[in-house]
């Protein structure tokens, strides 16, 4: 483990200044400005297009595009990781697609083994080991990808629709370890759906159109029945089914 | 018809009589072919696995040269391998000209594009499926490829009994680097070759079956290892 | 496909057979340019006549050294010890010879045996050509249309010696060849199978032909001309052009071939009771 880092709750960890993402002639992103402080359960929502997942990999440095800016909280790169919609298992045990996430970001051998079981045990996987990935049930999978992640003792989690090609069971057992993940401390960017996923697991929901951030607020204000935000109103009266 | 039964039966003949020239003969194919693919396999699968991930100038021809590599025959790595090692080439000190060296040679220079161009789709394939994942995991482009090359595993020995095939087959490159010496450098199917010149077609089609034959157990060997610890074969020679 | 110790287990052991088989085939007999061992570069009319399976055991019985017979055409017998691959040359074109020592890649060409050539052709001979008088039987082939001839068309010793004999006919094949007359660019014995399966006229050595099994219908036609015999000689090619030639170890076969004890075992190789090689070099 590392050394617990003083932590300054809301400290930036990262911040987007005017950012742009353009897919040959296409802006996916059009002048994004927001800062990810430690701590942070951040939902983005909006309709299909709209640019969350871009947003997503800018955030997580997976697509180029300018004004993003990484801060070293303690002196040191952030770590990161990502949950898909549907996780890339190799054809391996579970065991095995933990312990290469933790090879790839060279944590050293004496330490893989052991952080391989804990994070199997931290989601249930345990018992399934042993058995090839990919055989394991959409849900099984789902929890794999967070062991997967768990496992290298993240700064940031960001999570592209993790839930929303599972049933309704595994969704709740997903959620439930996302929601027990989070409570360690790791901050979370997650887009969804699921209004009302964002209302049980989030801190603060932003609302994404045509590759803009319209609104950016704490989740109990974003979703104050009294007053909706103005920009967000159409989506959020064709979202909520009790409007 | 009367000449396909009346080699089978010549065929059986000569392998239950264990004729040492025979065995000698197969031992030979066996040793210059598996060498030539363990070489094409290290190089090949390097370099398939390299082009599906490096992005440089020039890289589209690289590939479109591989491409119409898979097309060499082999009389022609033949012919190029020999003035390569002909006294009066380039390379003619070494003096492996006619001997089981050059005909490995030859052979991996000839399944080498092979391996690397299927590999290449291999890899390329799975990166469509997941290469953004393993991006986000923090590997870089040749560890990614090395990855999905161990993830499709069974896909890549395919690869690599196709390329044993190509190898074991073909005539044109060993028989001009090797010079179908007897007892030296004569495979399988420089011996066919030889047979059939002098007319004795039995004789050279029950080599031809017995060529068959021994391809065969060399996959059966692999099926063998594919086995589950139950016994139940896996899907895997796909 | 899932690793765990147990099938990971398995899997290295499968893995180390493999290895394991693949090295030790490996490690099999190999050449080392230590062995007592020479290239000549003959032709496959030669080779397949089997003189080579009789002839080399004795002289490897008589002096220990190793003969690795690189078997093609004349034409590329000749370039072989022109480039030097090959220590000692076994061909059967004596003009071609002669100029190989002319360019000096030879000190000297040693005549050894000679066999004949016969022409073969369906047993019904269709141009009526029968006989011993080859010249008078080409002159007739090339005017009879229905008449099919195979020719080698590879530069080998056959394939030069059967265009000295349409000249001899007083043919001019670069000015208009016979109607069937076609060219293979291939080796004696594909020639014969495509003699037997068209029904064509060859020209072949005897030695070829006794050993040849695909006969079909063909049968010899014209033989025992004296323009039929094919003489073979042999050269070492010489240490000036290319260093490395085993000079010395070529040099023992040819002085042994030319000796009595070569020429007694060329003239003991029989096929069916018949002598295919009659030894004639000089004493």
């Amino acid at each position: 483990m590392r050394d617990p880092v003083p932590m300054l709750r809301g400290e930036p960890l990262l911040t987007l200044t005017d950012a742009q993402v353009h897919f040959g002639r296409t802006a996916a992103l059009r002048g994004v400005s927001l800062t990810l402080h430690r701590g942070d359960r951040l939902a983005l929502v909006g309709a299909n297009g709209a640019g969350k997942t871009t947003l997503l990999r800018l955030l997580h440095g997976l697509v180029p595009g300018t004004g993003r800016h990484e801060h070293r909280p303690a002196g040191r790169p952030l770590v990161a990781a990502m949950l898909f919609q549907r996780p890339f298992l190799l054809h391996l045990s579970v065991r095995r697609n933990v312990w290469v996430a933790l090879w790839l970001r060279r944590v050293p051998a004496a330490e893989r083994a052991q952080r391989c079981e804990q994070a199997l045990q931290r989601v249930g996987l345990q018992a399934m080991a042993d058995r090839p990935a990919r055989t394991l049930s959409g849900g099984q999978q789902q929890r794999l990808a967070l062991a997967r992640a768990w496992a290298l003792q993240p700064d940031i989690l960001f999570l592209d629709e993790p839930t929303a090609s599972l049933d309704p069971s595994a969704k709740r057992e997903v959620e439930t370890l996302i929601e027990d993940l989070v409570r360690d401390g790791v901050t979370l960017v997650m887009s969804t759906h699921n209004l009302g996923q964002a209302k049980r697991l989030a801190t603060r929901v932003a609302y994404l159109e045509a590759g803009q951030v319209l609104v950016d607020l704490p989740t109990d204000r974003f979703f104050d029945p009294q007053q909706p935000p103005a920009a967000a109103s159409a989506f959020l009266k064709g979202e909520l089914p009790w409007h | 018809m009367d000449a396909l039964a009346q080699s089978l039966s010549l065929a059986l003949q000569l392998i239950s009589e264990g004729d040492s020239r025979l065995f000698g003969i197969v031992l030979l194919s066996l040793r210059v072919s598996l060498s030539a693919c363990v070489i094409g396999a290290v190089a090949g699968l390097a370099l398939g696995a390299w082009l599906a991930v490096a992005r440089f100038p020039g890289h589209r021809v690289a590939v479109w040269a591989l491409n119409t590599l898979l097309a060499l025959p082999s009389v022609v790595v033949g012919l190029v391998v020999y003035l390569l090692l002909s006294r009066s080439g380039p390379l003619g000190s070494w003096g492996i000209l006619f001997t089981p060296t050059a005909m490995v040679i030859a052979q991996s220079i000839l399944v080498v594009p092979l391996i690397a161009a299927l590999a290449r789709r291999l890899v390329l394939d799975s990166l469509a499926e997941g290469g953004d994942q393993l991006q986000s995991m923090g590997a870089g482009p040749l560890a990614s490829a090395g990855l999905l090359l161990v993830h499709q595993r069974l896909g890549v020995l395919t690869v690599l009994l196709t390329a044993f095939g190509r190898a074991v087959a073909e005539v044109g490159a060993v028989m001009i680097v090797g010079g179908n010496i007897d007892g030296l450098t004569r495979v399988m199917t420089t011996a066919i070759a030889l047979e059939t010149s002098k007319g004795d077609l039995p004789l050279a089609l029950a080599l031809g079956a017995v060529l068959l034959g021994v391809v065969g157990l060399v996959n059966l060997v692999i099926a063998a290892v594919q086995r589950d610890g139950d016994g139940t074969p896996r899907e895997a020679l796909a | 496909m899932a690793l765990n110790p147990h099938r990971l287990q398995r899997r290295l052991l499968a893995v180390a057979s493999v290895a394991v088989a693949t090295v030790g085939l490996l490690a099999g007999p190999s050449v080392h340019a230590q062995d007592k061992a020479i290239v000549m570069a003959s032709t496959t009319s030669t080779e397949q006549s089997g003189l080579f399976g009789h002839l080399l055991p004795a002289f490897k019985a008589a002096s220990g050294i190793d003969v690795r017979v690189v078997a093609v055409g004349t034409g590329q017998a000749l370039d072989t010890g022109r480039r030097g691959d090959a220590d000692i040359v076994f061909v059967h074109d004596t003009v071609a010879e002669e100029k190989f020592v002319a360019e000096g890649f030879s000190v000297k060409r040693m005549p050894v045996m000679y066999n004949d050539f016969v022409l073969v052709g369906p047993a019904s001979d269709p141009a009526k050509v029968k006989g011993n008088d080859i010249a008078a039987a080409l002159k007739k082939l090339a005017t009879t249309p229905t008449a099919s001839f195979i020719s080698r068309g590879d530069k080998s010793g056959t394939h030069a010696a059967e265009l000295r004999l349409w000249k001899n006919a007083g043919i001019d094949l670069a000015a208009a060849k016979p109607a069937g007359y076609k060219e293979c660019g291939c080796g004696m014995g594909p020639a014969l199978n495509m003699g037997s399966s068209t029904n064509a006229y060859v020209l072949t050595d005897r030695g070829t032909w006794l050993s040849f099994k695909n006969r079909g219908e063909l049968t010899v036609i014209v033989e025992g001309d004296k323009s039929l015999f094919n003489q073979y000689g042999v050269m070492v090619v010489n240490p000036a052009k290319h260093p490395h030639v085993k000079a010395a170890l070529a040099q023992s076969f040819a002085d042994w071939v030319t000796s009595s004890a070569g020429q007694a075992s060329i003239a003991a190789y029989k096929i069916g009771g018949e002598q295919l090689f009659f030894p004639n070099a000089p004493k």
